[in-house]
């Protein structure tokens, strides 16, 4: 004989996968008719195994394009060198992957599908563990496990020792029926509901959260209000009061980087001090916030996620007023050396407003002609104007405007790129504009952090639901479903065996080896079985009722 | 942490993994030449049922249609070229596993935090994966496929990838490296042991003689290699999000290594349903399998390279 082709349990061939692969379409049947077509080929494997790919492959574009909610820089970007090109790929929501509608419609379809394919199953399940496994089929030799042995079994003592091994037991007359492994389908279903949790913690942290970001200079403070961040992304559900009332002064900013051989300036460490205020009114603590290790206000989490270095400069205008005085964020423009490109606008400059772009340098290096830094740290820090103009600098165009990015159409040029650099400002060192527009005093090294602010409440639903799948996913491709039975008939003692899952086998026949060799030993037994002897066997009648194929058998709805 | 790298044991490790790969060549010669002059398996079918012996363990998993080995008696030279390619392949499995603790205790950190290390160490679980899974199950003949591969690995990693030992960019200096990576090294090792058998599945014809065995055995270890993996994965999944919720403030970003490891996951899902998909067991399931397989190759190299994220730790060599 051989196994049934479907060796899976019935459980797991009844619903989903035995709604006819292929739902015969109705003819004519009308709406009822169409929706319970619908539906069906929507609950069936094949359908979700289509969804699957889908899902899939709808991610691809989302990892080949830059995407909005990642990195906007990015896809500004794009928009400026082929507008045309982006303007049909935002069409198809290709910098939105993750939350367009089409991508949501397949997640959506798969997610209707798992629950429309699962909860059945689960009620079904529920049935099953309640039933008893089915009677003996009658010849148990011939199951793809089987074996004979003559003893003194009883078919109590039988039942007993199998159920020492925590199997479910039902005996009859003669015969003993014993199932094991309902833990597989259990742990398959709660993996597939997990999965529908995790969906909805996802959701409800995006609702219910908020992430902002925020560059913060050495001495300066952060309260945390919508207003103090410079990107700001809440979910649907989140107030301005929401936000907790929490703030800190950033005390103090360190790196340290490899400082010889090879690696020469790779980052070893860093971190920010912070004095924290955890509500306006507690007293204020020390915290080193990390990359890895998160400050924490009550679910509130503040992470480090990018630093620089902001020069401080004190520009005097053509009138001799200092216009402006304090430091000046610098973007990083190489990671291996922080070369680095400030903008300072100046606004207040008489008579004219003044803009003036400059590198920075943390570890300056030259030939006499050109200058670069070697080095990430600030050993050797210096500035050089490199351009300059005079003008307006456009903050009351209504545009918005970066604060680190000058746009100087409209503005005279005071000086500029093509001519040869000049020798960088030393900390101390003064530069004077041309023409009498004024000069630019580097006084010093500040250095900045970025900052990200997060709130999700789905973080810990989902982790849980995660962990569930995790274990859910374990049993269900461990464990493994079988049957056993026992048929003894006066001394002669028949056990037979079939598991339910494809390709373990050789697992399965050592635990059957096992199981027969429990069996087999009658010292385990604690009284001669001898006197009480089975019942004679009533041949005939309960085979007919007992199934010959017991894999597809008695418990087939 | 400190900066200090050991040049003497970084040297070593270079040279150790340079053994390794001429160990497992030589070992993958044995394999070939014990594949090449062994047993050949014809299609003669046994009998529907073997009687089923007393003591039980010799029982056939599936009763149906085995391939019995021809009558050709394999040459005893060609047995003994596949024992010494077992032996070959410890040795070679030792020195690689020297190879990754001298690098670590070379730089004083876990060994896989670099695209280099992070090949070596894969290469190093798939052979672990063949080399257990051996002891337990007659899969001596992927011996030439699999060492084969891990050569082929790690010499891509030595001249494609390989930059000096040393120390990690701050992020990468957590404990969470121990609990990710490895379990992503772990399941990667597995699934290159399924795709090693997927291959060879497409690749032997039901019906001819043969020296590899027969398609449900090869389709049976895919599976099982699969399926003790596909867990590993979820959890190494799993593990990333969540330190990534330490690290970059949100458990999950779309960032294209998330996408990719995401994708990869939905399409070892698909295998899985694949195979209990009426229509799809079978050729289709292990074409799947292989695509699934081609999503993982892809993280681990094609994100690496083509995309550039928050994962960019890859130090590839400039
Ligand atoms: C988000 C979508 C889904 C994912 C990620 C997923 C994942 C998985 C995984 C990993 C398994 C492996 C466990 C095993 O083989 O026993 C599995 C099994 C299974 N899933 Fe899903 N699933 C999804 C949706 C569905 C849907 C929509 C259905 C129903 C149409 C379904 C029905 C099944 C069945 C019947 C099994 C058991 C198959 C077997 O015996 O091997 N799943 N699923």
């Amino acid at each position: 004989m051989t196994l049934p082709p479907d060796t899976r349990t019935p459980a797991e061939t009844s619903i989903g996968s035995t709604a006819p692969e292929e739902p015969t379409r109705p003819v004519g049947l009308g709406v009822i008719g169409w929706l319970r077509w619908g539906w069906r080929t929507l609950t069936t494997m094949r359908t979700a195994l289509i969804l699957l790919f889908l899902f899939a492959l709808g991610s691809v574009p989302g990892s080949i394009f830059p995407q909005r909610g990642v990195d906007p820089d990015k896809v500004a970007q794009y928009f400026q060198n082929s507008p045309t090109e982006a303007e049909w790929l935002d069409r198809f929501k290709l910098f939105d992957v993750f939350t367009s509608p089409w991508y949501a419609a397949i997640y959506l379809l798969l997610f209707i599908s798992l629950a429309g394919c699962v909860l059945p199953r689960a009620f079904t399940h529920v049935k099953e563990i309640r039933r008893k496994p089915p009677a003996a089929p009658r010849n148990l030799t011939r199951l793809p496990y089987g074996e004979a042995f003559e003893g003194d079994l009883t078919v109590e003592e039988a039942a007993a020792r199998l159920r020492r091994k925590r199997f479910r037991v039902v005996t009859g007359p003669d015969w003993v029926a014993a199932e094991k492994g309902y833990l597989r389908e259990t742990g398959n279903l709660f993996f597939h509901l997990a999965l529908l949790g995790l969906l909805f913690a996802v959701g409800a942290g995006g609702l219910y959260g908020y992430r902002g970001n925020v560059l913060v200079v050495e001495g300066d403070g952060f309260a945390n209000t919508v207003a103090a961040y410079d990107r700001f992304m809440p979910g649907q559900r989140v107030t301005a009061e929401s936000l907790a009332p929490f703030s800190f002064t950033l005390k103090d900013f360190h790196a340290t980087y490899v400082d010889s051989g090879e690696k020469l300036g790779q980052p070893l460490d860093y971190g920010a001090k912070l004095s924290v205020k955890d509500t306006p009114s507690s007293p204020p603590r020390d915290v080193e916030l990390k990359v890895n290790d998160p400050l924490d206000v009550n679910g509130t989490l503040t992470y480090l996620i990018g630093h620089g270095y902001a020069p401080v400069v004190k520009v005097t205008d053509g009138k001799g007023q200092v216009a402006y005085e304090g430091p000046v964020p610098c973007l990083v423009d190489d990671q291996a050396t922080y070369t680095s490109e400030c903008t300072i606008k100046v606004p207040d400059a008489q008579p004219a407003q003044l803009g003036i772009s400059a590198r920075f340098f943390p570890t300056t290096a030259t030939d006499g002609k050109t200058w670069w830094s070697i080095y990430p740290g600030a050993d050797n820090p210096s500035l050089q104007v490199y351009a300059a103009y005079k003008g307006d600098l456009g903050l009351n165009s209504g545009q918005p405007q970066s604060v680190y990015v000058l746009d100087a159409t409209g503005m005279e040029p005071l000086l500029n790129m093509s001519e040869p650099p000049h020798a960088p400002l030393l900390v101390g060192g003064t530069f004077e504009l041309p023409g009498g527009a004024g000069k630019v005093q580097f006084t010093g090294v500040k250095e900045w952090i970025t900052i990200q602010v997060t709130r999700d409440p789905g973080r810990i639903p989902a982790l849980v639901a995660a962990a569930v799948a995790v274990i859910g996913l374990v049993l269900s491709l461990m464990v493994r479903r079988r049957r056993v039975w026992v048929r003894v008939t006066g001394r002669k003692v028949a056990v037979g065996g079939l598991t339910r899952t494809e390709g373990d086998g050789s697992a399965f026949s050592e635990e059957f080896a096992g199981l027969v060799a429990l069996l087999r030993d009658s010292q385990d037994s604690p009284d001669s079985p001898d006197s009480q002897a089975p019942p004679a066997p009533q041949a005939g009648d309960r085979a007919a009722a007992s199934p010959t194929e017991p894999g597809t058998g008695p418990d087939e709805e | 942490m400190s900066s200090q790298v050991n040049g003497g044991l970084a040297t070593l490790s270079d040279q150790l993994i340079l053994a390794t790969v001429l160990l497992y060549l030589a070992a993958m010669i044995g394999y070939a030449l014990e594949l090449a002059f062994g047993r050949v398996r014809t299609v003669a079918v046994v009998p529907k049922r073997q009687p089923v012996t007393v003591g039980g363990g010799a029982s056939d998993d599936v009763p149906t249609g085995t391939e019995e080995p021809a009558d050709v008696e394999p040459e005893a030279w060609a047995i003994k070229a596949g024992g010494i390619a077992v032996l070959l392949s410890w040795i070679g499995w030792a020195a690689n596993l020297a190879g990754i603790l001298t690098r670590g205790i070379a730089v004083d950190r876990w060994p896989w935090g670099n695209m280099y290390e992070f090949v070596v160490a894969i290469c190093f679980a798939a052979v672990t994966a063949f080399l257990v899974l051996m002891t337990r199950q007659p899969i001596r003949f992927l011996g030439a496929f699999v060492t084969l591969t891990a050569a082929l690995g790690l010499g891509f990693a030595v001249l494609f990838l390989h930059v000096q030992a040393g120390p990690v960019m701050p992020a990468l200096n957590s404990y969470w490296i121990a609990i990710h990576v490895t379990a992503a090294i772990v399941a990667s090792g597995l699934f290159i042991l399924a795709g090693v058998t997927a291959i060879l599945f497409l690749i032997r014809k039901d019906g001819v003689a043969s020296v590899l065995p027969a398609r449900k055995d090869l389709e049976r270890i895919t599976h099982r290699a699969i399926v003790i993996s596909f867990p590993i994965w979820t959890f190494a999944v799993i593990a990333g999000a969540m330190w990534a919720d330490r690290a970059w403030g949100r458990y999950w970003g779309w960032d294209p290594k998330e996408v990719w490891a995401f994708i990869t996951w939905v399409a070892y899902a698909a295998y899985l349903h694949a195979r209990a998909t009426a229509g799809w067991r079978g050729k289709a399931a292990i074409i799947v399998s292989l695509i699934a397989f081609g999503c993982l190759l892809f993280n681990l190299i094609g994100v690496n390279m083509f995309f550039s994220g928050l994962h960019s730790y890859a130090d590839l060599p400039k």
